[in-house]
């Protein structure tokens, strides 16, 4: 019985957040002057109904996806990576590099190594937050906040007239992607691409990497009770950078397939928000990769639809970024929603992520 | 050697010293909010969405009043409201601090954008910008006059606010407890002093902080609004707080140090020195990984910092 509650608990609150987040921003347009009414329906016709709208709505929905993903891998171990900008242009960079520069390889193995390098590229700048935390208690809120800074300006650097630049035009970006290593069009006559195929795929990938294998084991264990994980024998310190690697490899794949599915070209402006969204679709998603995929999804259909919508009703396409944030907040504050019903409030335990100071903690276990 | 003296002159020392200032300015307050905030246990990552909203209310109330002073204390005040949200989710409701910050930062950008374009419809002519104000006599003395005493109002205040911040925290029994809250709530609990409203008002007025920061870029810069104009400042700023050690002295010399770092990329470009200017703004975010991770002196949070607090 009551595990029959706790699962519906886990479908209803969800749902019952987005219904409130939406309702928040009609509110917010009400205010504005504009009527609420036209700008959903102006958004719903921009997210599936339009030429080309569903497609667009799951192109949207591919880089959000690998970045849910990315964000639950760091809270299922205690570690919250607000670095998927950064590692994001780490994986662009690397797959564009691949993508422009090696030639006369084969179609389908040009796309592996450039996919494998985009991985690796957000594995390596993902491991120095979970190294230097290991290592230092450095906390990690605060160095993946600078390292997306110092990654977009890595970016704007190679690009902007820099190593990586093409020197055949004057706007900042790489050279075209070979035809070789672009990710191929599942649906003609639209841009969705192979991408949403990976994606989907990585999602029981990702499940089974954290329920079923040992290093999930670890990192689960260092979630819950990083004291008890020690005392059993696991090095805390290598399971975050292991936590922090992989959490980084996922947004770096985002960024690649960014690269090689739709831009074609790697510029400054590849993250464009979308990293800090997927905080969003991580938390609506419960931390687990099955819960990503519908979140991801709405995610991508609100970012698609917006742009039509601010065409049509002249209300701006900022309007989603009340809705997303309405909806964090319905979701992080179980406490709240039942206040706002006048639920008898159980004892709850706070939502906690992340405990202890954003500067040093006391080090934790030594790595190597 | 004319080379030389020829470049320092080109380079315009004291332009740069008041350039630096001024750019420094928003940097300063937001690090002064964030000190106030964490001394007292709760993490604000949401001096970004504060500082946004805070440029829009101002610039919004300034332009609706034709009144500049209307306008930075609407600044001030919506700065304290969204501090309040950001208080209420974490403190009452015990919303992780980092996920309600981001929260907020999301949320800025959305009802700034949304709020704006409806102005926009209306055709904004902005309201005109805080005069500079050259203080008496202060402001003919060489080299400090130029730097200190012509600025406009935002970063006069800021100048004082160091003071006073210094001083709240480090000589008022209200100070004590802030610190007490942030170090160890339970013991401040037994000894009498109520966290949650110590909490409470510290969070709020990091918000006022933070709301004269947003003013400076709206009503004092350009007199204008334009989105996400404050362009991670924010951020920085929580970078400064911790390059200062959570101290408000500190945060004046690590603010005032990465707008160096920025103001001088902007002069190497047209003194065709060949230092990409990326790297150099690189340079806050580089010094504060490096001081966070304990290489140049320790940046020890407070340690209660990010707790959420109950009283059992």
């Amino acid at each position: 019985m009551t595990a029959v509650v706790a699962r519906l608990r886990t479908f209803v609150l969800p749902l019952v957040s987005v219904l409130l987040g939406l309702a928040a921003g009609a509110v917010a347009v009400l205010l504005a002057g504009t009527n609420p009414a036209d700008a959903y329906l102006a958004l719903f016709q921009g997210s599936f109904t339009n030429n080309n709208a569903f497609t667009e709505t799951l192109v949207a929905t591919i880089p959000y996806i690998f970045l849910g993903l990315s964000v639950s891998v760091g809270f299922r171990a205690g570690l919250f990576n607000i670095g998927g900008a950064g590692q994001l242009f780490l994986g662009g960079i690397f797959a564009g590099f691949v993508g422009y520069r090696l030639t006369g390889v084969p179609g389908v193995l040009h796309i592996t190594l450039a996919l494998l390098a985009g991985m690796l590229g957000g594995f390596l700048w993902g491991a120095i937050p979970g190294l230097l935390k290991a290592r230092f208690g450095a906390h990690e809120v605060i160095t993946t906040i600078m390292l997306n800074y110092i990654a977009a300006l890595l970016t704007d650097f190679l690009v902007n007239k820099g190593p990586l630049s093409d020197p055949h035009t004057a706007s900042p970006q790489t050279p075209a992607m070979l035809p070789t290593a672009r990710l191929p069009i599942i649906v003609p006559d639209s841009r969705l691409h192979f991408g949403l195929l990976l994606a989907i795929l990585a999602v029981p990938v990702v499940w089974f990497l954290l329920e079923r294998t040992t290093i999930g084991f670890r990192i689960r264990a260092v979630g819950l009770n990083a004291g008890a994980a020690r005392a059993a024998g696991i090095s805390v310190g290598w399971t975050m950078v292991t936590v922090m690697g992989i959490s980084g490899a996922l947004a770096g794949v985002a960024g690649a397939v960014q690269v090689l599915g739709v831009s074609g070209v790697l510029t400054p402006s590849l993250s464009s928000g979308v990293a800090f969204d997927a905080i969003a679709v991580a938390l609506l998603g419960g931390s687990n990769p099955f819960g990503v995929l519908p979140a991801a999804f709405l995610f991508g259909a609100l970012k698609s639809g917006a742009s039509f919508m601010q065409l049509q009703t002249q209300v701006s396409a900022d309007l989603i970024s009340i809705v997303q944030a309405a909806v964090i907040v319905f979701v992080a504050a179980p406490l709240m929603v039942r206040w706002l019903f006048r639920l008898r409030a159980t004892p709850a335990a706070p939502v906690s992520i992340t405990e202890g100071g954003l500067g040093q903690t006391p080090p934790r276990e030594g790595v190597a | 050697m004319a080379g030389i003296q020829a470049w320092l002159a080109n380079a315009d020392l004291v332009g740069l010293a008041a350039a630096t200032l001024v750019a420094a300015t928003p940097l300063v307050l937001a690090a002064l909010g964030g000190v106030m905030s964490e001394r007292s246990g709760v993490v604000n990552i949401a001096l970004e969405g504060i500082m946004l909203t805070s440029a829009f209310a101002g610039f919004a109330i300034a332009f609706a009043a034709h009144n500049l002073a209307l306008g930075l204390l609407a600044a001030i005040l919506s700065g304290m409201l969204i501090a309040a949200l950001h208080a209420v989710l974490s403190i009452e409701f015990l919303v992780d601090q980092i996920v309600s910050g981001t929260v907020i930062n999301i949320l800025a950008v959305g009802v700034t954008g949304v709020f704006y374009r409806t102005l926009l419809q209306q055709g904004v002519q902005g309201p005109g910008t805080l005069p500079i104000w050259q203080i008496p006599v202060l402001s003919s003395i060489p080299i400090v006059g130029r730097v200190l005493f012509q600025n406009a109002l935002v970063t006069y205040l800021m100048l004082v606010l160091v003071v006073v911040v210094h001083v709240v925290l480090f000589n008022t029994v209200w100070g004590l407890r802030t610190r007490a809250c942030g170090e160890h709530p339970l013991a401040a609990e037994t000894a009498g002093v109520n966290v949650k409203v110590v909490r409470y008002v510290n969070v709020i007025a990091s918000g006022a902080l933070g709301g004269l920061g947003g003013a400076y870029f709206s009503i004092q810069q350009i007199g204008q609004f334009l989105p996400s104009m404050t362009g991670g400042r924010g951020f920085i700023a929580l970078a400064a707080m911790i390059f200062g050690k959570w101290t408000p002295i500190g945060a004046l010399g690590a603010s005032l140090l990465f707008a160096c770092a920025d103001a001088l990329g902007a002069r190497f470009q047209y003194l065709g020195v060949r230092v990409p200017s990326q790297f150099l703004s690189m340079l806050p975010y580089i010094l504060t990984i490096v001081v966070v991770a304990g290489a140049m002196g320790r940046a020890v949070a407070p340690a209660a910092v990010g707790r959420p607090y109950r009283k059992s």
